[in-house]
Formats: C-alpha cells, structure tokens, sequence
C-alpha cells in the first residue's frame, strides 16, 4: 500500500513541479495585467507578445552581444518596458476616454504586429537557450524524483518577484499614490502627482514584468514567435477566475490553476489543456464577480 | 464596470420615422441593397467563383459578429468557436452521414447555436471587457477539443467533403451553381439580420446597448434579450461556418483557432460597426488582401496588425461608417 502510494508520488512529482513552473508563469503575467488594468483600465492583449520579446531580448543578448542570462534578467526587461514607454505614449494614452474595448482592440493589433514581425525575422520554429551554468549542474535528488535547479529558480525568482511587487504596491509611498490614482485619478492628480507620468510607468512596469516571465521562461520552453499568444489567453482565463481586485489573489490563483493543471496531467491527462477553462466556466456560474474580485 | 456597453463612434442618430421606407430600410439602404445584389449577380462572371464563395462565407460570419457588438455592444472574442463547429458538423455531416449540403450546413447552423446558448449563457454574467475575455477563454476550450476530438481528425482536419447535391437533386460540383446557393444563402441570413435589428426586438437591443440600466428600469429582462441575440449570432455565425467546409472542401483547425475569433472582428471593424453594409465591405476587402498577400506569408499578420491599429487610432467609423458620414446617411 504505502509502496504504491510512494510510486504515485514518483510518477506524479514531475507533473506537478512542472504545473508549478507553470503557474509561476501565470502568476507572473496575470500581475502584470492586473497591475496594468487596475491603472490604465486597458487589458492589455500584447502581454504575451510583451513576453515572447523579453525571451527573444534575452537570446539576442546573448548571441548577438554576448551578454549571458543574469545580465539578460535586468537587460531584457528594461529594454521591453522602454518599448512599452513608446507604445503607451504615442498610442494607448489617446484612448483613455474611449471605451475600453478599443484598448483591447489596439493592443491585439499590436500583439499581431510583434508576432508577426518575429515569425519573419526568426521563423517559427524555437530557438534554443540554454540556462546558466550555475543552475545547470545535477538535479537535486528529493529520494522519491530528481529536481532540476532550474526549474527550482523559476519557481522561487517569482515568488520572489510577486511579493516584491505586492509590497511596492502594499507598503510604500508610491505603492500608496498608485492605489489612490486607480480609485480617483483627477483627486491625486490635484494633490500635484504627476498622475499621466505615473500611469506610463506603471504600463512599463507591467510590461517590464511580462519580459522578466520571459526571460525566465526562454531556457525551459524554446523561444518562438508563438510562445506568448498560447500563454495569454490561459492568462485571461486565470485573471477571470481571480478577479482583477487584487494582486495577491491574481499571485495566488496563477499558482493554484498552475498546479490543478499538473495534477490533472496525471489524473486525465485529455483534460490537462481545458481544466483551466472549464474551472473558468465554474467559478462563473457560482460567483460571476471571480474569487478574490468586487462585484 | 461603467461602460458595460459600446455605442459605435460616428453611427448617425436614427433618421425619423418618416424616412424609414420599405422594410425597414432607408433609401439609401435600399440603394446600396440594390448594388449589392447587383455585385452579386455580375461578380461571378468577372472574378473567380471559389473566391467569391469564400468571401461571401466570411462576409456573413462577419454580419452575425456585427448583430452582437454593433446592435447590443457585446465584444465576443470567440466567435471562431461557433463558425469552426458549424464547419466541423457540417463537414462531418456531408462527409460521413451523407447528407445533402443544406441540411449539412443547417446542421452546422445548429450546433453553432447550442454552443452559443452555453456559453452565452455563462458569458453574460460578466460585462464589457470581462465578457471579451471569458469568449476568448471559452473559444479557446473548444479549440483545444477540437485538437483532441476523434471526429475532427485532429491536425489534418476533416477533408474532401462532398459538395452533394442540393435538396438531393441539383448537383453542386459545378461552381456556379454553388455559386448561386451561396449568394442566396448570404443574401438570406444578410436580410435575416436586417430583420432581427428592425424588429421590436432589436430595438430593445439597441437601448441595450445605448443604456443597459435605462432598459433594466424600463422592464426588460436585459439578460435575456443579450441571450437571444448571442444564440442567433453564434447560429448565423455556425451557418457561415458550415457554408465555408462545403465551398473550400476542407475543416481544419484554423476554423476555431483564436486569429479566426480576431480577423472577424477587424472585418466588422474596418468596415464599419453597427452599420449594416459594414461586415460586408470589411469581410471583402480582408479576404481579398489574404488571398492576393498569401504570397508574402506572415507579413499579412503584420498588415492586419496595422490596420487594426489604425483603426482604432484614426478610423474608429470604419470604411461604411466614414462613407455615411461624408453622405450624411445612414448605410
């Protein structure tokens, strides 16, 4: 009995780190959107176009300058997030007092731009990159499976950077002037806060973020044009099932359906790909306002 | 969420009464009816019917999108979802049940429609930008079952379908005779949305769309009427979808892929929405750029990007809209 249950566990761990390293990915992204939407009200559909840059960023990097990963990991997301600076200023900012369907409108229009851009220039097959040496060395053995480091780090490193932005956003002064902003923008803006300034910086951040999950993501999945849209739209799936209210609910339910998801790889695997939609689906019905949202 | 719904930028206010002439339609509507059905009458002897086909396909998923954002102010960002199963049922339906092309593609109409009532009905709970990204969500669900389900062959598609006969008498393998069945097929489901928009029911869906609480005050049951023109968008959007397997031969996963949900929204957009002639001009001018830009590969994605963006940015009206405006018309 406890033999069989000791091989189950065998089989199921690599499944379920890997919806670990997943739901990193989801946590990191739905932040960012949620960041983003809390500010400009704009969902932003470039997000995973956002993300696939910060992985090609990384690779150019690397072959064409010869910058390795952990320079890459503060390169990639200021270059990308200048990126975001251009884009939000001469585009984005003018639809402020449209609706906000067209600010989903643009950015898909800019998703299909970059992407398609990418497939010219790099094709569509993946590129590889491989991770830094430091985290390549032999797994960790746990006794019951071996752990590669990698996917150790990708795991920690945003956690690490989820609590990091929950306590910029939580606990400091900026923090505060950015959660004011979101609830009356005209009132802070009259308290002498440079509020068009702080909401370009904000979509910089956030996209600056989607380029980290990027650079994270290159050694484990291959870096290809596609990488971001097949991501973005389980994002959405995640950011409707937390509620856009809060940073640490989108934090939290990014890594609990990332891990849902690697359990139902070995319980049904069929299912492993729609789960998150069909949970979606659920939560929708019970409590429309998603679990962690205001109504 | 305060904007729940999207009044289209640049739709004139209703003309009065007393300009509304036959059916429903201004004479300019009526007019620019008249050199539709004219184009489409000429065209086939001008121009490639297996493209023309095509078009016509797209032009009518493209008029049922519009009922939804242009008449109610629902973005749904899924609509591949209904036209890929209306074009897998129907494939499967001519292909392995041998059923004559009518009743395929009204199958396919059907099963569209079932799946818009299901997911329409977990969709509306939520509003505006949610309700585009639950669409996008639920479509990409279908697109995954759509890779894993027997009866779509997966990566290869449904193939070689049949065009059979019509009624089980007139034989389709000719183009123009499945040219005149599609013509007559889009001019239909093109009046059927004239049609629904200038009943008293699509009249409440426009004060929907214009002022949802006003409505709600007023004693409608807005949820309801937002279902039943989400069924009839998702249904209409299942025949295109059914119309297309028959008229290319082919069902394949592009068919429900998440670029399919996009390209029908930057058809309604280019062209104009909440116009009626809108779809139809976005619909023609995007396919025509595919097919004589194929040859350029993924730049046409970039293109497409491009004019999304400066659509939004700069022509938000669209072509119909911007002509009306000029014409100071309602088209």
């Amino acid at each position: 009995m406890l033999e069989e249950l000791l091989f189950q566990l065998e089989m199921s761990a690599p499944q379920i780190v890997l919806g670990l390293v997943n739901g990193a990915f989801y946590a990191l992204l739905s932040l960012g959107l949620a960041v983003i939407f809390g500010m400009l009200n704009v969902i932003n559909f470039a997000h995973g176009a956002q993300f696939m840059m910060g992985a090609f960023v990384a690779w150019m990097l690397l072959n064409w300058l010869g910058i390795p990963y952990w320079g890459a990991l503060v390169l990639s997301p200021l270059i990308v997030g200048a990126f975001g600076v251009v884009l939000e200023r001469t585009m984005i900012s003018r639809l402020y007092k449209l609706d906000h369907l067209y600010g989903l409108l643009l950015t898909f229009g800019l998703a299909l731009i970059i992407e398609g851009v990418f497939r010219n220039q790099f094709g569509s097959s993946g590129l590889p990159y491989s991770p830094p040496a430091a985290l390549t060395g032999a797994p960790i053995d746990l006794g019951f499976m071996m752990l590669p480091k990698y996917r150790v780090w990708v795991v920690v490193a945003a956690m690490v950077i989820c609590l990091a932005t929950w306590l910029v956003i939580e606990k400091t002064r900026l923090g505060a002037y950015l959660r004011a902003a979101t609830e009356n923008a005209p009132l802070v803006q009259a308290f002498g806060v440079n509020v068009p300034r702080m909401i370009t910086l904000t979509y910089a951040a956030g996209v600056a973020l989607a380029a980290l999950a990027g650079v994270l993501a290159a050694p484990i999945y291959s870096v290809n044009p596609g990488m971001g849209s097949s991501f973005i739209i389980t994002v959405f799936a995640v950011v409707v099932i937390g509620g856009m209210g809060s940073i640490l609910g989108s934090v939290i339910t990014g890594f609990g359906l990332g891990l849902v998801e690697g359990l139902t790889k070995v319980v049904y695997p069929e299912a492993s790909a729609t789960v998150i939609f069909v949970i979606m689906a659920i939560v929708l019905l019970a409590r429309p306002a998603g679990l962690f949202g205001r109504a | 969420m305060a904007s729940a719904t999207t009044a289209p930028p640049g739709t004139p206010a209703l003309p009065p009464v007393a300009a509304q002439s036959f059916l429903g339609f201004t004479r300019a509507q009526a007019i620019a009816l008249l050199l539709m059905i004219a184009a489409l009458i000429v065209c086939p002897f001008f121009l490639y019917p297996q493209f023309l086909m095509k078009l016509l396909c797209f032009a009518l998923f493209a008029c049922a999108f519009n009922l939804l954002i242009g008449y109610v102010g629902l973005l749904s960002f899924g609509h591949a979802a209904y036209f890929g199963m209306g074009s897998y049922v129907a494939a499967h339906a001519a292909k392995v049940w041998g059923l004559t092309p009518e009743l395929a593609i009204l199958l396919g109409g059907a099963s569209g429609a079932v799946l818009g009532l299901a997911f329409g009905w977990i969709a509306i709970r939520r509003q505006g930008i949610y309700f585009a990204m639950i669409t996008l969500a639920l479509a990409q669900m279908v697109y995954f079952f759509c890779l894993q389900a027997p009866f779509t062959h997966g990566e290869d598609g449904i193939q070689a379908i049949p065009r059979g006969h019509l009624l089980g008498l007139i034989d389709l393998r000719a183009d123009m005779s499945l040219y005149w069945f599609i013509a007559g097929l889009f001019l239909a489901g093109f009046l059927l949305i004239h049609r629904i928009i200038h009943s008293p029911f699509g009249q409440v869906l426009t004060a929907i769309r214009e002022n949802e609480p006003r409505a709600t005050s007023l004693g409608y049951r807005t949820d309801d009427y937002k279902l039943v023109a989400f069924v009839l968008s998702a249904g209409i959007a299942g025949i295109a979808g059914g119309a297309k397997s028959i008229v290319v031969g082919i069902a394949t996963l592009t068919d429900v892929h998440w670029t399919m949900s996009g390209e029908v929204v930057l058809m309604s957009l280019l062209g104009g929405l909440g116009t009626l002639f809108g779809p139809v001009l976005g619909a023609a001018t995007i396919v025509s750029m595919q097919t004589y830009l194929a040859p350029f590969g993924a730049w046409v994605t970039v293109i497409q990007g491009c004019i999304f963006v400066l659509c939004v940015l700069a022509f938000r009206a669209g072509i119909v809209g911007e002509i009306g405006r000029m014409l100071r018309v309602r088209l």
